[in-house]
């Protein structure tokens, strides 16, 4: 049912901010342009502030899933290196 | 001679525990200052200071150990490098502000160049008491708006548009005020919960959320012998001329009604706050 297929994934819930974004920013350094990262992340801090950071860093954000468990997917594609 | 230290006061020189010596406060916009200003009056505390200067805690410098007699030369060569005097004692003080939406990827308004106006139409005004303008960007509050006795925070106003959303859900957990709930294919904000900081719109990966800027103002805060934070009772201002008309309106207020040596929140408390929230409303429509 999902119109994308993740390629990487990144944990981001064993860090805080700033690690949370500069895992992100290694993770997306690592993927071509076009290939779609997912991160994990937890409630709180960083799902109210990592999706935003991917917008300014010019990267395209396509989903926020809620996975149940107190942590969220942030599925985002590359679209810039 | 007797000095006129009430004249020295208007213009900036703050009289020292040191005989004879003055720190020199100096007029800074929005806190913002040239490299070439920096030059001045690094220049300017070497020759007729001690060799240091003082950073306010609202964003002007001080020289201070500048003599008596060195005053007239001091202004001159500060005039050469675009740097003035500033004041203190009874009149509009210094306009703060943060670095706004010209720098800060927060931002909601243009806080220096608002700044700037206000400190063309009001800087020095002469007023009962002292009187503080501050200027932020955002919600954020990193200029602490509430602390003067007029505050200015960056707001926006925000409208969803349905066709460019794609229902990410970031908006709903970016949301600090949970305003907003995505349910059914469907948005809605709560606007009794929104508090205009507009980090949907900053958020939101296809800018779906629209943003419109506005202002908030607060009146009658203070933060010396007496704390006091200013109140914000208007609905958010979404143009200048609209500002202006109720910045006019309460420094008219307060210079009609205070007493001398009265902070504006002592003035509106014994003038009554639901009538002057009431006149503030009137300027606010015209």
């Amino acid at each position: 049912m999902a119109d994308y297929i993740v390629d990487e994934t990144v944990d981001i819930t064993d860090v805080v901010c700033p690690i949370t974004f500069v895992k992100v920013k290694v993770a997306l350094e690592e993927l071509d342009v076009g290939q779609i990262l997912r991160i994990r992340m937890n409630d709180g801090e960083p799902v109210q502030n990592v999706p935003r950071s991917c917008k300014e860093e010019g990267q395209q954000v396509l989903k926020l899933l809620c996975n149940g468990d107190g942590t969220y997917d942030l599925i985002v594609k590359k679209l810039e290196d | 001679m007797a000095v006129d230290y009430a004249a020295l006061k208007k213009g900036g020189f703050m009289r020292q525990k040191q005989k004879n010596c003055f720190s020199l406060r100096l007029r800074v916009v929005g806190g913002n200052v040239t490299a070439k200003q920096l030059s001045t009056v690094a220049e300017v505390a070497e020759k007729y200071g001690d060799g240091h200067v003082h950073l306010t805690s609202r964003q002007s410098i001080e020289i201070p150990f500048v003599k008596l007699d060195d005053i007239d030369a001091v202004k001159a060569a500060l005039a050469e490098g675009n740097v003035e005097p500033g004041v203190c004692g009874p009149r509009v003080r210094t306009v703060t502000a943060c670095q706004g939406a010209a720098i800060c990827p927060s931002g909601c308004i243009d806080t220096y160049a608002l700044a700037k106006k206000l400190d063309d139409h009001y800087f020095a005004r002469e007023l009962p008491h002292k009187f503080k303008f501050g200027i932020t960007g955002c919600q954020n509050n990193c200029l602490k708006a509430e602390e003067n006795d007029a505050g200015i925070k960056g707001g926006m106003e925000v409208t969803w548009n349905k066709d460019a959303c794609i229902l990410c859900g970031v908006c709903e957990k970016t949301c600090r005020q949970n305003a907003i709930t995505i349910a059914d294919g469907d948005i809605t904000v709560d606007r009794s919960k929104c508090n205009y900081c507009g980090r949907c719109v900053k958020a939101c990966p296809p800018d779906a959320w629209i943003g419109e800027p506005g202002y908030i103002v607060s009146f009658g805060g203070l933060f010396g012998n007496a704390i006091s934070k200013g109140e914000s009772f208007l609905p958010l201002i979404k143009d200048e001329d609209t500002l202006f008309r109720v910045l006019d309106a309460a420094v008219e207020f307060f210079n009609q009604n205070a007493n001398s040596g009265e902070r504006f929140k002592f003035t509106i408390d014994r003038y009554g706050w639901d009538k002057f929230r009431e006149e503030m409303l009137e300027a606010m429509h015209g």
